[in-house]
């Protein structure tokens, strides 16, 4: 990288993606050391006991919520889904950033998403355990939800229908967190062995030893192993596509006007990107400050995460001009007043504040000097979270309070349960990723290794 | 064989330790080319030359994906149309029964599923893992393989075995240990 820089002026030179003095040692050292060390830091404690807590509120809502019945959300007919499906849908967002990071770079052979893969998809793989709940428990008796879901042979004789996409779904979701925790699992594999060789205590060398399968690094297990990333890449790449297409045809599928839009899939997909590296930001930024990582996930990182939110957030926009384009143009009655009812209906102001986070606030994002500020960087990517949650709320309860018949309209108001659901899945993602700090290589050792000099090597001549 | 005399325990072979992959791959080229057959190398990172410098063949893993891939397809269409078609037939809105196009997206999904499955478990199978024990784990320096250290191994399988250790001295190793079985 450096190479290529001597012949630029100076305000033009980019941040490398590793900061001069590290070698192999230095990167093992930095990044292995925190999983290993005794000491569980005080903020991480403080943090950890908040993010248990909304966990605990999240154990305490779903439990009251199968002995009492869904009935005590504020799902009702007409809007039949609500809260439910848009945190459903956020969560699965969410998680598509750490699959693009791991998977579509890495076929890109974008050196830069190597210092941040590993804790993106983390977050991939949390988010999706968080988004599974709501769908599962929305059914109302979960243990029962086996059969409405997967194809397999019930005492009932009963089977799924196929032609619904809500059944292409549960195809879509599990297999995007059954290979996202395969391709993040076999990413870890050799940095477990780091972790066994340098491992302090027998307990711990022991564990990491197991996890890591006996990795040794010769020459044929790399070779495979190489191999076997660059597939999981390349399937994963389609499959993340795949999934918030599916997630869209469960609307566009529908009939509901502000539903049933071609644009859907590629407009789902772009949000999703968008919402995820909103998401990559609010983690990497105190992550990297609070665990002196500033010099191995660089400003180089933050400044591109900001330029893919920034595109995909364009796109976005565009999404919203082509939807009101669309009921303007469509000449339907009921998809212009969906339209007119969106803007100055009675939810009018979620509307209005989406358009003013992701339309107008991104347009900051042109601009160098706020995209290498990290505090300011951190309060739009919450900001960009919130934008992205509306977003779902402004599809799925303004299409269906107000659809083709006056007299079926009705307003939907959220009750304490489901804030409390929602709240308290974000404390179980904290908590997880917590965990995940604290236990595991948060960066990949090997990777970041691969991009050193050291590890270059000549090709015969 | 309690009667024979004790001996030196057995070798799985000698090791030689390098700072740099270049050293590694140097050494590794040197090796082959002076005739030894059974000789391995360790790195803590993938070296893309050095597979094909010392094991000349490439993995069969990709052909294995494809056959994970399409069986996947396989059996995601075979499930949709036994359900659909002949265990429980619904009509959906007078559609035919067999509406192959409603087929493809799990059909689609269950061939990542089963090709990302094959990928990352047939890694694991045809590198021999789980593996606990291995004797290149009984040298101490070995525990350097996995943060800065390169290492290339002659097994005492190997016919020319008698040299090895004299030959890797030569390979600019930073030192040569015996590997105990």
């Amino acid at each position: 990288m450096a190479d290529l820089n001597i012949h630029r002026p100076m305000a033009l030179q980019e941040t490398p993606v590793i900061l001069p003095g590290h070698d192999f040692e230095t990167v093992t050292e930095t990044i292995a050391e925190i999983p290993l060390s005794k000491r569980f830091p005080l903020g991480w404690i403080g943090i950890f006991a908040i993010a248990l807590a909304g966990a605990g509120m999240l154990h305490m809502a779903l439990g009251y919520l199968v002995l009492k019945g869904i009935g005590i959300w504020g799902n009702q007919i007409p809007v039949g889904w609500a809260f439910d499906i848009i945190n459903f849908v956020w969560w699965i967002g969410i998680g598509h950033a750490g699959t693009l990071i791991s998977a579509i770079l890495l076929l890109f052979k974008q050196q830069w998403r190597m210092s941040i893969s590993r804790f993106a998809e983390a977050m991939t793989i949390f988010a999706v355990a968080c988004a599974a709940i709501f769908p599962v428990f929305h059914t109302g008796r979960p243990w029962l939800a086996a059969y409405w879901l997967f194809p397999y042979p019930n005492a009932m004789g009963l089977w799924p229908q196929f032609k619904s996409p809500l059944i292409w779904d549960v195809f879509a979701v599990s297999t995007y967190a059954t290979v996202s925790v395969v391709f993040w699992y076999v990413g870890l594999i050799p940095d477990l062995a780091s972790m066994r060789d340098r491992a302090t205590s027998k307990l711990k060398a022991v564990l990491y030893g197991m996890a890591s399968l006996g990795w040794r690094g010769s020459a044929r297990h790399w070779h495979r192993y190489e191999v076997a990333s660059l597939i999981l890449a390349g399937l994963s790449t389609p499959l993340v596509l795949s999934v918030h297409t599916v997630v869209s045809f469960d609307f566009a599928v529908s009939l509901i006007p502000g539903w049933h839009a071609t644009i859907f899939p590629p407009y789902f997909v772009a949000g999703a990107i968008y919402s995820g590296f909103a998401m990559v930001l609010t983690l990497a930024i105190p992550v990297r400050r609070f665990y002196g990582m500033e010099s191995l996930i660089t400003m180089r990182h933050i400044d591109n995460m900001a330029k893919v939110m920034l595109a995909t957030g364009l796109i976005v926009g565009y999404g919203y001009s082509m939807e009101a384009f669309f009921a303007w143009y469509s000449a339907n009655p009921h998809e212009q007043f969906m339209m007119y009812n969106r803007m100055f209906g009675p939810y009018g102001w979620s509307y209005w504040t989406l358009i003013s986070i992701n339309v107008v606030m991104i347009q900051l994002l042109w601009f160098k000097s706020i995209r290498t500020n990290t505090l300011g960087l951190f309060i739009m990517s919450i900001f960009v979270n919130i934008g992205m949650w509306l977003e779902r709320f402004v599809i799925i309860v303004t299409s269906l309070a107000n659809d083709f018949v006056p007299s079926s309209w009705g307003m939907y108001y959220p009750t304490r349960w489901d804030f409390m659901t929602f709240f308290g899945t974000i404390g179980l993602f904290l908590t997880l990723f917590l965990l995940f700090l604290r236990f595991v290589p948060m960066i990949s050792i090997f990777e970041v290794k691969t991009l050193l000099p050291q590890a270059k090597v000549k090709a015969e001549s | 064989m309690a009667d024979l005399p004790e001996t030196t325990p057995a070798l799985h072979g000698v090791m030689a330790e390098y700072d740099s992959g270049q050293a590694l791959v140097d050494a590794a080229r040197k090796t082959m080319a002076h005739g030894f057959t059974q000789v391995e190398a360790y790195s803590p990172v993938p070296i893309e030359d050095l597979n094909t410098i010392i094991h000349k063949s490439r993995t069969v893993l990709p052909g294995l994906v494809l056959t994970g891939g399409l069986t996947g397809m396989a059996t995601g269409f075979a499930l949709q149309y036994w359900a659909s078609v002949i265990e429980y037939p619904m009509n959906i809105g007078g559609r035919p029964m067999a509406s192959w196009t409603t087929f493809i997206v799990p059909s689609y999904e269950l061939t990542i599923l089963f090709s990302a499955l094959t990928a990352a478990i047939g890694m694991i199978v045809l590198n021999g893992l789980p593996q606990p024990y291995h004797p290149v784990f009984n040298v101490g320096r070995f525990s350097m393989a996995s943060s800065d250290k390169f290492f290339l191994v002659i097994e005492s399988r190997d016919p020319k075995f008698d040299a090895a250790a004299a030959f890797l001295r030569e390979t600019g190793a930073k030192g040569v240990y015996d590997v105990a079985e």
